[in-house]
């Protein structure tokens, strides 16, 4: 049914056109003059339906940095299979070029010097640019948002979420799915899912008291486009009770519910839909299961675990598109549905590089209305950084080293814990570091220091816990989060041992002695989803260390040792 | 999954249905077993649980199970101090044999079922359910 050539299509859109661009022409002009809007949206219209998809923004309005991961480790089956594959893997397997546009967006490898020729990526602007663009080709394309998309920022943390609902309003939104958007509390999601022009999808979304699905939250829509009938179902974050605080949504209970969904997919076949798509936020190896047990999706849209692949995975006749985040990426696949079935599709992984798209006017300023009343306080300058600050990779970023020196210096702490959490942009070498930066790496609605005492084996509890979270060899019972990051401890974890076996040679750093399991260490950590947690404010603390700093500089620590790779 | 419905239902039902101690004295999961079964040999399959892979909260966590045929259930915690969650007895007047309840998981660990089927034989099944400390996720 799908060819090869098909797949072919589907590369992402500057390495098709431009192939090699030599690692001399580093400058920005120069990569602005061999790249033009039209390049990056150019696209042979296909078959007779056509989706548009973004995820996991993470609240981003303006263009930002964000650097790619540099571990990614698959273990089991999907060890050393995209998602996992980063770096000059990565650039292999998907045939770019060193260097090149694709490789600066795509990768990590030579960050900060690939980003001075190419520039930030996204922008709701910017975005708004691309989709009126498809809208323009094909008007009835359909515009679905992957969820974790109200939260991450300064301004969805002040307007708890209420910049992002306008926004997506009016971009045109036609249906989105969630996962951190729960965080604001019941009361609020109720609140912002009331002003949304569009549905906010969850066949796994579940009333706790009665274990039947929530019944003002709809399971799936449709849309008839194209003389086809398109179903679209939500699947929200499976694990948004235990990796965010329960407390603050008690009534709701997610979890992956794959016996329903396909429930859902067998009723709307039999309501009539030519084609079944997956809005999903379960994380990409977890889709990537689900799509082995559920038969009858044509296409699962994946979010949470922040992949951006240029070309779809497929499992059996199932497509899964990763699409990125933070507004780095808008997807466009275009699908030939016939006779009840898709018959064959193209799809294009769009990069939003923000200097070569031109901004929506539109959307700007909308953007920047909704950032006036906070501006001053976001572009606050707390101090300058001399090294790249990064967080996405299984193991700390140069941005959790900081914020854990942040916690034990303010607070006082022996060791530190920093959520292992895959949203939170960069910073590059020799800028200003802003409150806005720091906002964009630590933003929540529990964002409390706490300050406590642990022992050495609780400790140890805990990081096996969190790595079984990620990397048990059954994608059910991963959680999509990266590991957990320490200040002042190192650790060696071998990732292809059971839950109690991959932690060992824990040490503490500022004696050089191993952890002694019976005794009580002095810890500070945020994000805990325990209710009645106190403790400042991690941006506070973190604003607070870096004006103490005035210059900082983090480096990776090589604190973790890992091995079973 | 039960539907509000469904769940009346069983709740009329409920005159047929008795929740009974399985072994007063069983206190390991292989003596909750033996004193159930007698020993028997168990079939696989027949019995389908329907658990969360993940635990919400492991202090109520909804169970399901259904077994075709069966005219009692037995739901055993393996890793609980105390096993025995309890003995379903299903009558001619029950309906379908299929239990939903909320139970107690001190730690990972498999949810038993055991069934007991009309011709006196049994059928079990386990699911694993993990019990995590949680909050890194991303």
């Amino acid at each position: 049914m799908i060819s090869r050539r098909e797949f072919l299509q589907a590369s992402v859109a500057a390495s098709a056109l431009y192939g090699v661009s030599g690692l001399g022409n580093w400058s920005k002009l120069a990569a602005q003059q061999a790249l033009t809007q039209d390049d990056l949206l150019r696209f042979d219209t296909f078959g007779n339906v056509s989706l548009i998809h973004v995820t996991d923004i993470h609240a981003q309005l303006k263009p930002i940095w964000f650097r790619e991961p540099e571990f990614n480790f698959g273990v089991g089956d999907v060890r050393g299979l995209p998602p996992h594959v980063t770096g000059q893997d990565f650039l292999n397997l998907y045939n770019l070029t060193p260097g090149s546009r694709d490789a600066y967006a795509l990768t990590y490898q030579d960050f900060a010097a690939l980003g001075q020729a190419y520039g930030k990526m996204g922008g709701m602007d910017r975005i708004a640019t691309v989709v009126k663009a498809i809208r323009a080709d094909r008007p009835d394309a359909i515009l679905l948002d992957g969820g974790d998309t109200w939260h991450g920022s300064m301004t969805s943390y002040l307007t708890q979420g209420q910049d992002m609902v306008n926004i997506m309003n009016a971009l045109g939104v036609e249906a989105m799915t969630s996962h951190w958007e729960w965080t604001f509390g019941t009361d609020r999601v109720l609140d912002l899912m009331g002003q949304l022009n569009f549905p906010f999808l969850g066949q796994n979304i579940y009333d706790v008291e009665w274990d039947e699905p929530y019944e003002d939250i709809p399971s799936y829509t449709y849309f008839d486009r194209g003389g086809v009938k398109v179903a679209v179902i939500g699947q929200a974050f499976p694990y948004t009770p235990i990796a965010n605080p329960r407390w603050m949504f008690p009534e709701f209970s997610f979890g992956i519910r794959d016996e329903r969904m396909q429930e859902m997919v067998d009723e709307v076949r039999a309501d009539g839909a030519d084609v079944v798509v997956v809005l999903s936020h379960n994380g990409f190896d977890v889709d990537r299961k689900m799509a082995s047990r559920v038969s009858g999706v044509d296409v699962i849209l994946t979010g949470h675990t922040h992949d951006a692949l240029p070309e779809p995975v497929l499992v059996g006749e199932t497509l899964l598109i990763a699409s990125g985040s933070h507004g780095k990426f808008v997807t466009r696949l275009d699908l030939d549905v016939r006779d009840g079935r898709m018959m064959g599709f193209r799809h294009k992984l769009i990069p939003i590089f923000s200097d070569v798209i031109e901004p929506d006017a539109e959307m700007a300023a909308m953007v920047d209305a909704e950032r006036a009343p906070y501006q001053a306080q976001l572009e606050e300058v707390i101090g300058q950084t001399d090294s790249l600050l990064y967080r996405r990779g299984n193991f700390a970023g140069t941005w959790d080293n900081l914020i854990c020196d942040a916690v034990m210096s303010e607070r006082d702490t022996e060791i530190a814990m920093s959520p292992g959490v895959r949203w939170g942009s960069s910073v590059m070498p020799g800028e200003n570091i802003t409150r806005e930066d720091i906002h964009n790496v630590t933003s929540m609605t529990y964002g409390q220091v706490y300050r406590t005492e642990m022992t050495g084996e609780f400790i140890h509890t805990i990081l096996e816990d969190v790595a079984d979270n990620l990397f048990n060899t059954d994608p059910y019972y991963q959680q999509g989060g990266d590991m957990v990051r320490l200040g002042g401890l190192a650790y060696a974890i071998d990732i292809s041992k059971p839950i109690g076996e991959r932690i060992s040679g824990l040490t503490l750093l500022r004696t050089g002695e191993a952890l002694d399991p019976a005794r009580s260490y002095t810890v500070g950590g945020w994000a805990s989803v325990n209710e009645g947690t106190e403790g400042p404010m991690i941006w506070d603390v973190v604003e607070e260390h870096i004006r103490k700093m005035g210059r900082v500089s983090a480096e990776p620590n090589g604190s973790v040792t890992v091995t079973g790779i | 999954m039960l539907t509000r419905r469904d769940t009346i239902a069983i709740g009329l039902g409920a005159s047929a249905v008795a929740l009974l101690p399985v072994g007063a004295y069983a206190t390991t999961t292989e003596e909750a077993i033996a004193a159930y079964t007698g020993g028997a040999e168990m079939a696989e399959g027949g019995v389908t649980i329907t658990a969360p892979e993940i635990a919400e909260n492991g202090n109520t966590v909804p169970i399901s199970v259904e077994a075709p045929g069966a005219t009692e259930i037995v739901l055993i915690a393996t890793g609980n101090p105390t096993p025995n969650v309890g003995r379903f007895t299903f009558g001619p007047g029950s309906g379908a044999p299929m239990i939903a309840t909320r139970i107690r998981l001190g730690r990972t660990q498999d949810v038993m079922a055991i069934a007991k089927m009309a011709d006196g034989s049994f059928a079990s099944t386990a699911v694993e359910v993990k019990v995590t400390i949680g909050g890194c996720g991303g």
